[in-house]
């Protein structure tokens, strides 16, 4: 019984042509059905705008505030926290990067939408913005204190000894030193974000992920949307991957 | 300003990490146009006494007067002091991001407020002064030791300091290189620049000092004309030291 099954199998698809054919046609159909019908790839270049501007914004918005973080921690660190101000602003900047880094992205981007705004009249993309900003600015802050932390102290003597300020040492001499040296975990921290921008469909927001998605639930074929969405996704991180290690190269002007 | 002008007034200088006393109520002062050379064995405090002048290490008790000014008041503005206090390090500290033009005129142009040509045209005057105008557009990482060196000379000499304190300039060195910086350094005192050396160039201290300090757990134990410090040494661990050394 069961060898008369396979020998029917085998009958079946040794003709290999007209397997190409159906995968052809199949393939025509199912893009057809996925992107074509009822325009249904609006939901992907929608999706595609709405992941291009949250992951823009929430990086400026993190690396923002994840400078700003990185200098009062570092300051407090290097001047050994003298000023009863910059001992409180450390603190909160702790408790900040622990309840942050702490939880997940998603957790995160939910108690935004849901309990701090609770509104259906704010913007979600504003909210996802705001969300993935300040979460990666924890991440970025991080980042950049290591920096300023791995650059000899000789250096900011020598600028202290010039007569800078400790703000114009920070900016002329120590940030541009750190800039360069945190820089390949900088990217890394901007690609993970483009990435985790994939859970905005849990506010009902349509990026990448979410347009796919919604392509899927209706046409009932996940391959061509779900692989779509993971081809774009790997597109724009080589390209971005690309572009940084293009910046990387210009930069590295010092070492011969 | 005349000559003789007292530069530096330091009285009842302290300074300790945690217990640790490190400086211990020194006073001296330092003249314009001197060469005080400052010599002791390592851990003896001489190289925090040296930092201290331009308030790298803060003082922990006492006052340093600069050209009549208390820089260890807390309401003075120690950047604006330190414009006029060049300093040299053992370690060079050049700024890697920058080429060697660049490392001499940033100061000058974002301090001095000098404009781009000015601050180029002294630095390259500078670099012809040492041998080294080629290497202008050069990084740090692309000259050797004793280039650095005087590369971070002149870039103190770039802001027209009124002295330079120089913290074991040649101790990072090889050999061999060691002349080439100690020759920039001879210069600069012949032509009237004040100078703190913290080194253990005996030759140096001899030839270029116009006093020579020995510092030792925390304390100035001897001061002298270079001819005197070593030909007839008072302090018991002077002489010891000395024997070790010359």
């Amino acid at each position: 019984m069961l060898s008369v099954y396979a020998f029917i199998r085998i009958e079946e698809y040794t003709d290999s042509t007209f397997l190409r054919e159906d995968i052809k046609v199949n393939f025509r159909e199912e893009f057809y059905l996925n992107f074509i019908q009822d325009d249904r790839w609006r939901y992907i270049t929608k999706g595609l705008g709405t992941t291009f501007a949250v992951t823009f914004f929430a990086v400026i918005l993190g690396v923002a505030l994840g400078i700003v973080i990185a200098l009062i921690r570092s300051t407090a660190d290097k001047s050994g926290s003298k000023s009863i101000v910059l001992k409180i602003a450390d603190w909160i900047c702790k408790v900040y990067l622990t309840v942050i880094r702490g939880t997940p992205a998603m957790i995160q981007l939910l108690i935004m939408y849901y309990i701090v705004f609770a509104s259906p009249n704010v913007s979600k993309q504003f909210v996802a913005i705001l969300s993935f900003g300040i979460n990666s600015a924890a991440y970025v802050a991080e980042i950049f204190r290591s920096g300023i932390m791995s650059i000899d102290n000789g250096q900011f003597e020598a600028g202290r000894s010039l007569g800078f300020s400790y703000a114009q040492t920070m900016i002329y001499i120590i940030i541009p030193q750190a800039f360069k040296n945190v820089l390949p975990a900088l990217a890394n921290e901007f690609i993970t974000l483009l990435k985790e921008t994939s859970i905005c469909g849990y506010i009902a927001l349509t990026d990448i992920t979410h347009g796919a998605n919604t392509i899927r639930s209706q046409t009932y074929s996940p391959l061509l949307p779900l692989l779509a969405a993971a081809l774009i996704y790997l597109i724009i991180v080589s390209v971005l991957s690309m572009l940084v290690e293009k910046l990387e190269r210009r930069l590295r002007t010092d070492a011969r | 300003m005349q000559d003789n002008q007292v530069l530096f007034e330091i009285k009842d200088l302290c300074k300790s990490f945690g217990d640790n006393l490190v400086l211990d109520h020194i006073s001296t002062e330092i003249r314009k146009g001197e060469v005080v050379v400052i010599i002791g064995p390592s851990g003896s405090g001489k190289s925090t006494f040296l930092r201290s002048l331009n308030l790298l290490e803060e003082p922990t008790g006492g006052s340093i007067t600069f050209e009549g000014l208390n820089i260890t008041d807390p309401k003075c503005n120690i950047n604006k002091y330190r414009q006029k206090i060049g300093m040299v390090f053992q370690h060079f500290n050049l700024f890697p991001h920058k080429t060697i033009l660049e490392n001499m005129t940033l100061a000058p142009m974002k301090l001095l407020k000098k404009t781009k040509e000015e601050a180029e045209s002294q630095a390259m005057e500078l670099l012809k002064r040492v041998g080294l105008e080629e290497k202008a557009n050069a990084y740090p990482s692309q000259l050797s030791g004793g280039q650095k060196q005087r590369i971070a000379i002149v870039r103190s000499l770039c802001m027209n300091p009124d002295v330079i304190l120089f913290d074991e300039p040649t101790s990072a060195l090889d050999p061999e290189m060691v002349g080439e910086v100690l020759n920039v350094m001879r210069d600069l005192a012949k032509q009237g620049m004040t100078m703190a050396v913290v080194t253990h160039e005996m030759g140096f201290a001899k030839e270029v000092g116009t006093r020579v300090m020995f510092i030792d757990e925390g304390q100035i134990k001897e001061e002298n004309t270079p001819e005197e410090f070593f030909k007839n040494p008072k302090n018991p661990r002077l002489q010891e030291f000395l024997s070790k050394v010359l």
